[in-house]
């Protein structure tokens, strides 16, 4: 029992983690909340869905298709929405209502013209299950688990390794020094918006097969949001580790005390993290403090 | 008519809602995300108490007000002391806002997330009408006051404000303490106007409308988000558009005012301003 628990609430911290990470990523850079992250998600689960769906194509295809369909939609999101403010350097709050507006405009888009049905993926892993120490763990909570750690581990390389990586993490303690440097900004925040989306296609797609297809499936963002709070925002290893200790908290909270109170746990975690420790466990230093 | 009539009581009720995230949001310069909460917590207490212990209806809408209030304290405290960037506090005041839900879905009293049915039908237009003039009437008289002057120079600049000596945290507290008495005031209209109430009602679906509202109104301006507010509510349903559409709209209409109009329809100034002006008396002045 005890060690079901701890998978499945790894599992479920590792899709988790992954969307804290594509939210940290837009906020370390552009430091502001993006809300539209969730609906970005749900589109990539729709992608994925439509691809698997449709054209049956097989796990894999329909993986990379739901991160390319999603990384173009957070480009284009970023685009339209964003690029204006950020160019005449509107306060982050600016960006942040821009961006609930783009998560309510995309999720109810949705329910307008798909229509509020849940829809299930076809079972790509079907129902096996390895027996381990007496209890039984579902394949597809260890893949999750394990891909969401690689595609982490593989983006923390890309982005301490390779010269965008670095411009990267330029921008994100400077930007206005970094495009002194020759650094070309609106690129660089499109790769940035493009892995995020990404990681929400990824998301998506696990989220879609472990749950169900569905406009206000964004929703569970919040959830992402609290992980990278408490990993420290801006911050990929706190994503990450915030992400895996939400999960694994969570879950024995529903398991262990009660499945009700599961979600007024951890907003009041999020909401303890806040003030207590805004800069989270692994988080760089905020500078505003008004 | 009776249709028509419950529009207009309807856009009343939120106006008032409207009017008060105007002071927090508008004029004091923060963000909420969970306003809807308050509305909620209006809502449930002076329902709760004309449903089951038989109280006056006016003392109900009054102890529905005050117990906004009063919770608005338990997550402004802790929040506002700790100084939170205005992007953290808008989370934290969301995150607020869905665990209250989800107490109200499982709590006895409250009938869970059946909601409950059967609340006496007090509220009438006369009674709305009043209370939004007088709530107008209140809100107009504490910007001007000293402690509402002060809230308007936190937004527009925190550090200059708290270096003239105004205290940040006893300020953007009382601002958010009126903003929620208005809330809760709104809420207890609208559960003895609806005769039922279900916690999947205040939704930050709900918060996103009344901060939409004061948006696009404007911030800085009493009128502004009460013509929006009103429009908001009135507008679809003439047009008898579906709540989705609905929605759609309020997402575009955000990002739109975002990147071409932060300020707002009426961006720091009031309607009377505009009469002003025309009549040469008093040209364009500020309040």
């Amino acid at each position: 029992m005890f060690l079901q628990t701890l998978i499945t609430g790894l599992s479920i911290g590792g899709i988790y983690a992954l969307m804290a990470v594509g939210y940290s990523l837009v906020f370390s850079v552009l430091n502001f909340s993006n809300f539209a992250h969730g609906a970005v998600i749900m589109l990539g689960a729709y992608v994925g869905f439509a691809l698997a769906t449709k054209f049956s194509l097989g796990f894999g295809l329909v993986l990379a298709g739901s991160i390319a369909g999603a990384g173009i939609i957070a480009v284009l999101n970023e685009r339209l929405a964003y690029s204006s403010l950020r160019r005449r350097k509107a306060p982050s709050l600016y960006l942040m209502i821009s961006a609930m507006g783009c998560a309510v405009f995309l999720e109810n888009m949705v329910y307008a013209t798909i229509g509020s049905r849940f829809y299930a993926f076809p079972e790509f892993f079907g129902r096996q299950v390895i027996s381990l120490g007496g209890s039984s763990i579902s394949l597809l909570d260890v893949g999750a688990f394990l891909f969401a750690l690689t595609a982490i581990l593989g983006l923390h390389l890309f982005i301490s390794r390779t010269r965008t990586g670095i411009a990267i993490r330029a921008g994100v303690s400077d930007m206005t020094m970094c495009s002194l440097m020759g650094v070309d900004l609106d690129r660089l925040i499109a790769i940035v918006f493009l892995l995020a989306g990404g990681f929400a296609g990824v998301a998506g797609v696990f989220l879609g097969i472990k749950y169900l297809v569905y406009p206000t499936m964004g929703w569970v963002t919040n959830k992402a949001y609290i992980a990278a709070v408490i990993g420290g925002l801006g911050s990929l290893p706190g994503a990450l580790a915030g992400g895996l200790i939400l999960g694994v908290v969570e879950t024995f909270v529903s398991t262990y005390v009660s499945s009700v109170l599961r979600d007024v746990f951890s907003f009041t975690l999020l909401i303890a993290f806040l003030v207590l420790r805004p800069n989270g466990l692994l988080g760089r230093d905020g500078e505003e403090k008004v | 008519m009776d249709y028509i009539l419950s529009i207009v009581i309807l856009a009343g009720i939120n106006m008032i809602a409207v009017l008060g995230l105007s002071i927090f949001t508008g004029f004091t310069g923060l963000f909420s995300l969970g306003h809807a909460a308050f509305v909620a917590v209006g809502a449930y207490t002076s329902a709760i108490l004309t449903y089951y212990y038989y109280v006056p209806y006016f003392l109900a809408l009054a102890a529905g007000a005050a117990a906004a209030g009063a919770v608005s304290l338990v997550i402004g405290v802790p929040t506002l002391r700790a100084k939170l960037r205005s992007d953290y506090f808008a989370i934290a005041i969301l995150g607020f806002g869905e665990a209250l839900r989800v107490l109200l879905e499982n709590l006895e009293i409250t009938n869970g997330a059946r909601g409950l049915p059967g609340i006496d039908d007090f509220t009438t237009l006369p009674i709305v009408i009043a209370c939004l003039a007088g709530g107008v009437f209140i809100a107009r008289n504490f910007l001007r006051s000293r402690w509402g002057v002060a809230c308007i120079a936190i937004r527009e600049d925190p550090i200059a404000a708290e270096t003239a000596g105004v205290r940040l945290f006893r300020t953007r507290l009382l601002s958010l303490v009126v903003s929620a008495v208005f809330c809760g005031l709104s809420g207890g209209l609208l559960a003895h106007f609806l005769s039922f109430i279900q916690p999947q009602m205040f939704t930050l679906i709900q918060s996103t409308q009344l901060l939409a509202a004061v948006i696009a109104g404007g911030m800085g301006s009493i009128s502004g988000p009460l013509i929006a507010s009103f429009v908001f509510i009135a507008l679809p349903e003439a047009l008898r558009v579906a709540q989705m559409w609905r929605l759609v709209a309020y997402g575009l209409l955000l990002v739109l005012i975002m990147v071409y109009r932060p300020q707002g329809l009426m961006g720091y100034s009031e309607i009377t301003t505009f009469f002003r002006r025309s009549s040469g008396r008093d040209g364009g002045r500020r309040s």
